[in-house]
This record gives C-alpha cells, structure tokens and sequence, in this order.
C-alpha cells in the first residue's frame, strides 16, 4: 500500500464524512427553525380566549378559534371512525389471509393511495360525496382524511401483524382453533403496540391535512351544525387567517400553528414510548 | 397463506380398524402418505400403524421429514406455505385427510406441541392453559375452567411450581417450564392423541429428563407420537420406532418401523443398523 494512496484515501474520507454531517445538520436545523418561530410567534398569541372564544368579525378584536379545535377534533373523529374498521381489516385480510399474489397486487395499492396527492383526494370527495348531497359537509370532510388514512393504517398493521412469529399462528392453530379465533385472540393481541402505533401516526397525519378539506368541510366561522354542514378545522383557519391582512387573525394562525405542531409533537412521542415498551 | 390441496386420487381403506372396538379407539393407521411443498417431496409412500395408548417415535437424521410426517398427522402440514398431501391417514376407521375433513375438529382431537416452546405471550400462564378452550368456546364457565386448568398444569407436573403465580405472564417461566405450559396447554383440550415435535430440542438435561417423565405416564391415557434427532431418547421413552430416511431424490422414506427394543437391538434394514450405531447422521 502507498503511502500517498493512504493519504489520499483518508482525504476523502474526511470530505465525506464532514458533508454528510452538514447534510444531517441542515436536515435539523430546518425542524429546529420551524418549531422555534412558531413556539415564538405562536405561544404568545396563545391565551384561554384561544380555546374558548368562536371567531369574531372583521375589525372586532379578540376572538379565538374554539369552533375549528372542535372541528378538528370532529374531522378526525370522523375519519378514524370510517378508516379503522377498513384499515386493520384490510391489513388483518394482508397478513393473514391473502395468497401471496393477492397480497403483493393489494399492498402495491395500498401503497399507491398512500402516495396519491392530498388535494385529488380532496377533489374525488367533492366529485363523489359533496356533488350528489348538494353541500359540504363535515360528514364529506371525514371521508376524505379516512382515505387519506386507510392505507397508512392498513400498511402499519400488517407490518406488524407480520413481525408475530408463525409459531405462534401454528400453536393456535394445533389448539383446534379457527383462524379467525387465532387471529382476533392471539395474533392481533401480539401485534397491538404496533398496530396502536400506526393508529396514532396516522392521526397525527390527518389533523394536519388541509388540502383535502378544502373542497369538502370547507370551514365554518359558526360551531359544529351537523354532519352535513360545513365545517371548521385548524388547519383551514390556519390557511385563511394567515392571508388575510389583519394583524390578529395573523396571530391566531400564528396560535393554531402552533397547537397543530405540538398535537403531532405529542403524538410522535407518545408513538416513541409505546415503541420502547414493545422492545423491552 | 392457507392451501388446502388434498389430492386425494389414490384410493385407500382402513385395513386394521374394526369397527365397534374399543381398544381401537386412538389408533392411527397412515396409508401411502406423500407430502409436499410446492413441486418437493419431503416424504413419499409411507404407511404405518400407530398403536394407541403407546409412544411412538419418528428418528433419523435431519432433512428426512420427520417434522413433516407428524405435521401430517394433524394436518398442520397444509398450514406450512405450499404444503400439499397425497394419501389417507384413518383416526377410527375415518379419513382426516379428506376434503371434507375439517382440520380444526382434527386438531382438536390431535394435540401438538413444537420444538420451541410456544406460549402465548400476550396471555397469563392460567389463560394460556384454558386457550383451547375458551377460544373454541368448548367451556364458558369460569369456574369450571379454573379446575381445568389445574388438572392439565398437575398433569403437566408444572402446578406446583407455577401454582402461586397463575396470573403471570406465560413468558416469565423457564424453557422447560414454558414447554410443559404448552402441553398443559394441549392436554387441557382432552385430546386423543399428543403430536411432540422435538420437545425437548431446546431443553437442558434436567427439563428433558421432566418431559421424558411426564411422556411416560401420558402414555397410560394417551396416544403419543414424538419426532426426535435423540436416538438415546428414543431408546429410552418409546414403545416403538419408525426410521426414516431421505432417498436419492431427497424425499423422506420409511426405512423400517417395529417395537424400539427390537430396532435398536436387531434392526433388520442396514441402514437402520449404520444409523444407530451412529456410522452416520
């Protein structure tokens, strides 16, 4: 070996090492400037009047954005109640149940809808659900984040369906046990943590979607008037106060920016903890 | 991942059954068996009759389908990914390779238990022992159920070591506790028959010596069927023995199959006689 090949070598690695650590930096950075300007333009606009005031008119200050928390927490409601049952079923149906063949061309498409675009869902929903019923509504809202939510779900339980051993199918099984028993009583019991896990992240995702609400809750600067009206979220009021040229429907973005990055902050650690306890 | 495609195009009849006789009852007679995964043969053409109420062990060495074989008995073998069977196998003069046999009441009557201890982990040690039951809601009531549990585990020869911590999970006991759980776990169903798939594989000598034990006086009640690599295993628990071997197209057959006093003392086939004077395997 020589010594100038040596050298050399130890160069590049030293250049590598050095640009991937900047890389990894950078990625860091971007989150840590995102959490901080909205801990500091957004904590400050946040008050009890944040939480129980409904949205006054243009030009009467004060105000809060009561209406659009509930409306999210509705919306989200709504979409895990429609996403669940399809969700782990289908993922229950992939781990479980499908021939090989079946569950490649299923997954493929799950993952396919995983990836299709928010805001052609969003569109789908108001061609499919908010056309024919004549209205928006919140009803059509939670359709859209459930499809939205359905392939991340049923991907999360299979992954974790799987990672049960299959001695563990078979003990059940050589029990005199049928499948379907087996796999409520003893499979999904042992996969739980990882199926809660999806569950969350999946909402996590959905409370912060506003493209597909667009064109199918709408928003609302009234409370909740029913599944088949129009509806407020915080994401939505997020968007509308945030162009608009008042200084403290600005802030009140601001705010709900905020309570939106904290809700997904709480639930990513929580998903971390539940983790942690399936490893120990 | 389930296949069930049972070809059953040879025809086949129960010869040693006879119908109404009660010492019959618990005997399986396997006839022309061949099992498969995918397009491979892992066991071809074997034909034997299992006596009740005796321990019979499948020996030889590994890669010769013993696994498969006891797989077959209770029709594990089509859970296996492409598992396939060609064949009967009579339980009372009934075909439980039939089509239009269902495997779960199979299963029931035929208990298994693997090579690695397998309790449920999401269960407490009482819950794993009353899972057959109340999973094929056979039993509702708790406190019959309790005494169930208490019989299978003094059975077993686990309740007094597990009898004050009923509650805990299945996967705090150790490997030879764990696998006497399971067949708890198996006995606690009241099947005919026990499948032991290399039991004590994973067992140190103390837990072996246990299960060995605990076999022995199963037997009085029970058919029992071990697979084991452990000739000195064999030798020492079984009634009688069956040798199989992998033939040149690498399917497992049958080599010879009598009482183990006489397979180990004056084996007929030589390779029965290479094998346990262990010049192979």
């Amino acid at each position: 070996m020589s010594e100038r090949g040596y050298s050399r070598r130890k160069w590049s690695n030293r250049v590598v090492l050095s640009l991937s650590g900047i890389a990894a930096g950078l990625a860091i950075m971007v989150l840590v400037l995102i959490l901080g300007y909205t801990l500091v333009r957004g904590a400050s606009a946040l008050n009890l009047d944040f939480f129980t005031q409904g949205a006054r008119p243009v030009g009467v200050a004060g105000g809060g954005m009561r209406n659009e928390i509930i409306g999210t927490l509705i919306l989200v409601g709504l979409g895990s109640l429609f996403a669940l049952p399809v969700g782990l079923l289908a993922g229950i149906f992939l781990a479980e149940f499908a021939s090989p063949r079946t569950a490649a061309s299923v997954r493929f498409a799950a993952d396919i809808l995983a990836g299709v675009p928010s805001i052609v869902v969003g569109v789908f929903v108001y061609a499919v659900v908010v056309r024919p019923l004549l209205s928006y509504s919140a009803f059509a809202g939670g359709v859209a984040l459930a499809i939205i939510m359905i392939p991340i779900v049923a991907r999360t339980a299979e992954e974790s369906l799987r990672l049960v051993p299959s001695s563990m199918r078979e003990a059940a099984l050589a029990l005199g046990i049928t499948r379907w028993r087996a796999v409520l009583s003893v499979i999904v019991p042992g996969a739980l943590t990882g199926i809660l896990t999806g569950i969350m992240l999946a909402v996590a995702r959905i409370a912060g979607e506003t493209a597909p609400l667009l064109f199918t809750a709408l928003g609302s600067f009234w409370g909740f008037r029913g599944l088949l009206q129009p509806i407020g979220a915080l994401p939505l009021q997020i968007y509308n106060y945030a162009l608009s040229p008042y200084a403290d429907w600005q802030r009140q973005a601001w705010a709900a920016a905020f309570l939106l990055i904290m809700l997904v902050l709480a639930i990513s650690i929580l998903v971390r903890r539940l983790g942690s306890r399936r490893r120990a | 991942m389930l296949y069930n495609l049972i070809d059953n195009s040879i025809e086949c009849k129960p010869k040693e059954y006879i119908a109404g006789l009660e010492d019959r009852k618990g005997i399986l007679e396997v006839q022309n068996l061949s099992a498969w995964y995918g397009s491979f043969l892992a066991i071809k053409h074997i034909s034997m009759t299992i006596k009740s109420q005796a321990i019979t062990a499948i020996i030889g060495p590994s890669g010769c389908g013993k696994s498969t074989l006891i797989r077959c008995l209770n029709r594990m073998h089509e859970v296996s990914h492409r598992g396939r069977v060609e064949g009967c196998i009579f339980l009372d003069g009934k075909n439980i390779c039939a089509g239009d046999t269902d495997p779960v009441a199979i299963r029931r009557r035929i208990g298994m238990v693997f090579q690695k201890p397998t309790p449920f982990p999401t269960m407490s040690i009482s819950d794993n022992v009353s899972a057959g039951l109340r999973l094929t809601r056979l039993w509702s009531q708790r406190k019959e159920l309790q005494e169930v549990v208490e019989h299978s585990l003094r059975r077993a020869a686990l309740w007094d070591e597990v009898k004050d911590k009923l509650g805990e999970s299945g996967a705090s006991l150790s490997g030879g506790q764990q696998q006497r759980l399971c067949i708890a776990r198996a006995l606690a169903v009241e099947p005919e028959i026990i499948l032991l798939d290399e039991p004590c594989s994973a067992l140190d000598p103390m837990a072996t010596l246990k299960i060995e034990d605990l076999m022995r006086n199963l037997a009085e009640n029970y058919t029992i069927v071990i697979v084991t690599h452990n000739m000195q295993q064999a030798a020492r628990v079984s009634d009688m023995a069956a040798f199989l071997m992998m033939e040149e197209d690498k399917a497992g057959a049958l080599v010879e199959y009598g009482p183990t006093s006489d397979l180990f003392t004056n084996p007929k086939d030589k390779r029965t006689e290479d094998y346990i004077t262990g010049r192979f395997g």
